[in-house]
């Protein structure tokens, strides 16, 4: 006796444990895949899988077989014109003619490719942040929902009925099926009162009598509620946070910033936006760089073209306090400045960024990270900053010479929004 | 035919339970009209991700946990995803009740032929070829699989995942040197297997150790140089001997290079018999379902796609073209039980002169008898006719590293016919396909190496990996391991690669 037995709604991810060892195993490889995806990924792109390659030896498992060479007879189908004794030039790549040999696993391909899911790849990103695990979690979920009324439907539970609404449908259902009745009812009524003036025909009138009784009956078993009268209240899943925010990167483009401070920078702009990301549905990313003078680029732009000169910071500060004023007004956008620098500033400029800051700039915005990227030793502007710091709540600053002190920078933003 | 469409089960492409049942109904009265003996079925419907977990762990419904699943799983993921390939349309188990997975994209034609296909093609095969009879248990693997699961666990938990893993590694290297050819296994139960697996633990220690004790107690080397080999006789399966010779390896270890062994030797069957296995499968899906048209229980639309489908199944793409990756198992298995059929019903003289035996019998039980008493090897070489080697066109090459030019050595020709069953035959034997590797000797003495022993066959070197092989082989038995390779004729070779 054949049994059947349907399998679907169970097991799925059956193989997830198996999918994590891989991962682990090949830990170092992926690590730098992701390291590598990351450099070439924009900003706002940093949230979603990847596809990874492994070299394919480094997952090739050995077996015991036989190389190619020495004097094997193999069998193939499809004889054409050949006959005993024919001799053919041996073809350019192949050791032993026979297909049967070496098709054990994926060999013929160099990389080994497979898709880091979103969670994968974060992970994996994360890990050299030394991000605490509650900011992990929250970092990685997907955006909350709330269900918002949207209207009425036809099904829905009991407890969602919207009895208005449905009284009203049946009401009109009611007059609706009633009229074809009640139109017959008034006419045969005005028969039988014309007859019961003339006093005649009794039989007449007995079956007109007869009729109105029908068509009253008609009329009351026409239900007061029927199923099709329900109306729920309909609720639909809508993004939890519809506010917005725009995010600044300012970055010091002068000589001394090589491509390791950079990419450096580059990690530290990311989690930033990944943060924001979570609170903000809608998020902008606005780029300026600058060394004596400030200008707004793409982000292409921003990490890869290089340019030498003096440094003047005020230049990206003022440009900053430009843009925010001409397209983000304070009431409708939440404002968000990370600055990234190697510390070198004019030293005549550093007192002008203090007080832009603290009188203009700061006001405005929400968070201002100041990242200072394996600095030679900390300048002026460092210590203009400190005072910064002091007057201002919402400000940070933090020195950076590994890449696992920028998550430090965060923890403040993070203290006043515990989700 | 008027008469038979009350007969028709369905005539739409979807499938339900009821539906499913009904032809599993009619196609097991067919088959038992046929007269194939099966094990009792399961169908399992399951989802793509579902088959792809299946295809992952290589056909075990359920396996230890090992990256190299996982790598399995990824790339049939990946490929499956980007269409480069379609999933099997079901996977088989071979236990009691034959577990057969159906896949719910199928349509009711493609549900049918597979159950036809697995449920009694493979399944009789099963339950009644002679190597599966004699190296697996049907009824006790669902229950060893589990054991092993659990085992697999526990050493995880007490040893950590990465020594559990290097274990497995090594022993997944040498899983196909873990099979016994010869000798006929104990059946394997799981309750004896857990049960037992405490007392063999220390009574496995006990034993080594007295192995190695016994060496130095006399100390005439000079005596009997060449006695003192051991082992005795050299052994081909190279995880048994590790599992009870190799001298400093704990015995959870031990019972893992066990669990890898018998797996190994479970699927060994498969690996001997998947010309005939499939061939018959496809067979007697082929023969069932059209039964079931005969009978009018389908409708003609059903027919157009069952053929459709078994066609794609049974191509077999020439020689030169861009599709051809060897012999089509299906194309070769499915002709030779149709050829075999044929000799039996219509023979011709050419088939009287080559198959007296069997030329005009009853082709049910001639059939019968083939599946039952061979392995692919003897029977390409037991029934590979004439007539089905023309119309294959099959011809043989002869690569030979020594001529500068690849020679036919043969094509479908009265002289060609008996060399062409020769060649493919061997081409199906495992023991030509797989390089032969024995365990020669153990340094008793001395450094306690192992001396592994390559036979070459056709002067085939062995491949690449084989340094490779032999560090896991080494790190499973402890000490050295050097390998050695044999000329056919037992004379040393000294461009042995190392």
């Amino acid at each position: 006796m054949t049994q059947i037995i349907d399998r679907r709604i169970n097991g799925k991810h059956k193989s997830a444990v198996n999918r994590q060892r891989f991962l682990r195993r090949f830990r170092q490889q992926i690590k730098k895949a992701v390291s590598d995806a990351i450099d070439s990924r924009s900003i706002t792109e940093v949230d979603h899988g990847e596809k990874i390659n492994i070299p394919s030896k480094d997952t090739h498992e050995p077996v015991f077989g036989h190389g190619p060479g020495g004097r094997r007879d193999a069998i193939h189908p499809g004889n054409k014109e050949f006959v005993s004794g024919d001799r053919i030039a041996r073809p350019p790549n192949s050791g032993g003619g026979g297909g049967s040999e070496a098709s054990n696993q994926g060999e013929g391909e160099d990389e080994f490719a497979f898709q880091l899911s979103r969670e994968e790849f974060l992970a994996f990103f994360f890990e050299g942040l030394e991000l605490p695990d509650l900011v992990k979690t929250q970092l990685t979920k997907v955006t909350n929902f709330k269900s918002v009324r949207a209207g009425y439907s036809t099904t829905g539970v009991p407890s969602n009925i919207d009895i208005v609404r449905s009284l009203t449908g049946a009401l009109a259902r009611r007059i609706a099926l009633r009229a074809p009745y009640s139109a017959e009812l008034k006419e045969v009524q005005e028969e039988l009162s014309a007859l019961q003036n003339k006093d005649e025909h009794t039989t007449r009138v007995k079956e007109l009598e007869e009729e109105i009784r029908r068509l009253e009956d008609k009329i009351t078993t026409i239900p007061f509620v029927d199923t099709f009268d329900l109306r729920y209240r309909n609720r639909i899943q809508k993004p939890a946070p519809t506010t917005q925010a725009v995010m600044f990167c300012l970055m010091d483009v002068s000589g001394s910033m090589d491509e390791i401070r950079k990419e450096m920078a580059k990690r530290f702009f990311i989690l930033l936006y990944l943060f924001l990301t979570k609170t903000y549905e809608n998020i902008q990313v606005v780029f300026i760089r600058h060394h004596t003078t400030a200008k707004e680029v793409n982000e292409e732009d921003f990490f890869y073209s290089r340019e030498t000169g003096g440094t003047v910071v005020s230049s990206a500060l003022e440009l900053m306090l430009k843009i925010i004023k001409e397209r983000f007004p304070t009431s409708d956008w939440n404002i968000y400045a990370a600055q990234a620098s190697d510390g070198d500033n004019w030293d005549g400029d550093s007192p002008n960024c203090r007080n832009l800051l603290n009188d203009n700039i700061m006001p405005l915005l929400q968070y201002f990270a100041y990242v200072e990227i394996m600095p030679h030793n900390h300048q002026s502007l460092w210590r203009h900053y400190e005072g910064v710091k002091i007057q201002n709540r919402n400000f940070d600053m933090q020195s950076i010479d590994t890449i696992n002190e920028i998550y430090p920078v965060f923890r403040k933003l993070f203290a006043r929004k515990p989700a | 035919m008027n008469t038979m469409k009350h007969n028709i089960i369905s005539d739409t492409s979807d499938w339900s339970s009821e539906l499913i049942q009904r032809y599993d109904a009619e196609i097991s009265r067919i088959a038992d009209d046929y007269g194939l003996d099966t094990y009792p079925n399961q169908i399992e419907i399951i989802n793509s991700e579902q088959m792809m977990d299946a295809y992952s762990s290589v056909g075990m419904p359920l396996g230890y946990h090992h990256w190299s699943f996982g790598k399995q799983f990824l790339e049939t993921e990946q490929r499956y995803r980007r269409g480069q390939m379609g999933l099997a349309y079901e996977i088989v188990i071979n236990s009691n009740p034959c577990i057969s997975y159906l896949m719910e994209e199928n349509s009711m034609p493609m549900q049918a032929l597979v159950i036809a296909h697995a449920c009694y093609g493979h399944n009789s095969f099963f339950k009644n070829n002679y190597l599966f009879q004699t190296w697996t248990n049907a009824d006790a693997i669902i229950d060893y699989l589990l054991f092993a699961k659990k085992y697999v666990s526990n050493c995880e938990q007490q040893h950590g995942i990465e020594e559990v893993e290097a274990v497995l590694d090594s022993c997944h290297a040498l899983m196909n040197y873990g099979v016994d050819r010869y000798k006929h296994p104990p059946g394997l139960s799981a309750q004896e297997e857990s049960g037992r697996q405490k007392e063999r633990e220390e009574y496995l220690q006990t034993q080594l150790n007295h192995l190695w004790s016994t060496i130095p107690v006399k100390e005439n080397a000079d005596d009997v140089p060449e006695e003192a080999r051991f082992p005795s006789e050299p052994e081909e399966n190279l995880l048994y001997f590790i599992e009870k010779n190799a001298p400093l390896m704990e015995s959870w270890k031990r019972e893992l290079v066990r669990i890898v062994r018998k797996i190994a030797q479970y699927f060994y069957p498969q690996r001997q018999t998947q010309v005939m296995n499939e061939g018959w499968a496809t067979f007697w899906h082929y023969t069932i379902l059209n039964t079931l048209y005969d009978e009018g229980f389908v409708t003609d639309g059903f027919m157009i796609e069952f053929l459709q489908s078994h066609t794609n199944v049974i191509t077999q793409p020439a020689f030169d073209s861009p599709y051809y990756s060897g012999i089509n198992p299906y194309t070769l298995g499915f002709n030779m039980f149709k050829d075999l059929r044929r000799i039996c019903e219509n023979p011709t003289d050419e088939d009287k002169d080559w198959f007296p035996d069997i030329a005009g019998s009853n082709w049910r039980e001639t059939l019968d008898f083939a599946m039952r008493n061979f392995k692919d090897e003897s029977f390409i070489r037991q029934f590979l006719s004439p007539q089905l080697i023309r119309e294959l066109r099959l011809f043989s090459v002869l690569d030979d590293d020594e001529q500068d030019a690849l020679e036919i050595s043969a094509i479908h020709d009265e002289s060609g016919y008996r060399h062409i069953r020769a060649v493919l035959a061997k081409q199906y034997d495992l023991s030509m396909r797989e390089p032969n590797i024995q365990i020669y000797n153990v340094n008793l003495r001395g450094d306690r190496s192992l001396s592994l022993r390559h036979v070459l066959q056709g002067r085939r070197p062995l491949n690449k990996d084989t340094s490779e092989v032999v560090r896991h082989l080494s790190r499973l038995w402890g000490f050295p391991v050097r390998i050695e390779t044999i000329n056919e004729d037992g004379t040393e070779n000294i461009d042995a690669p190392d």
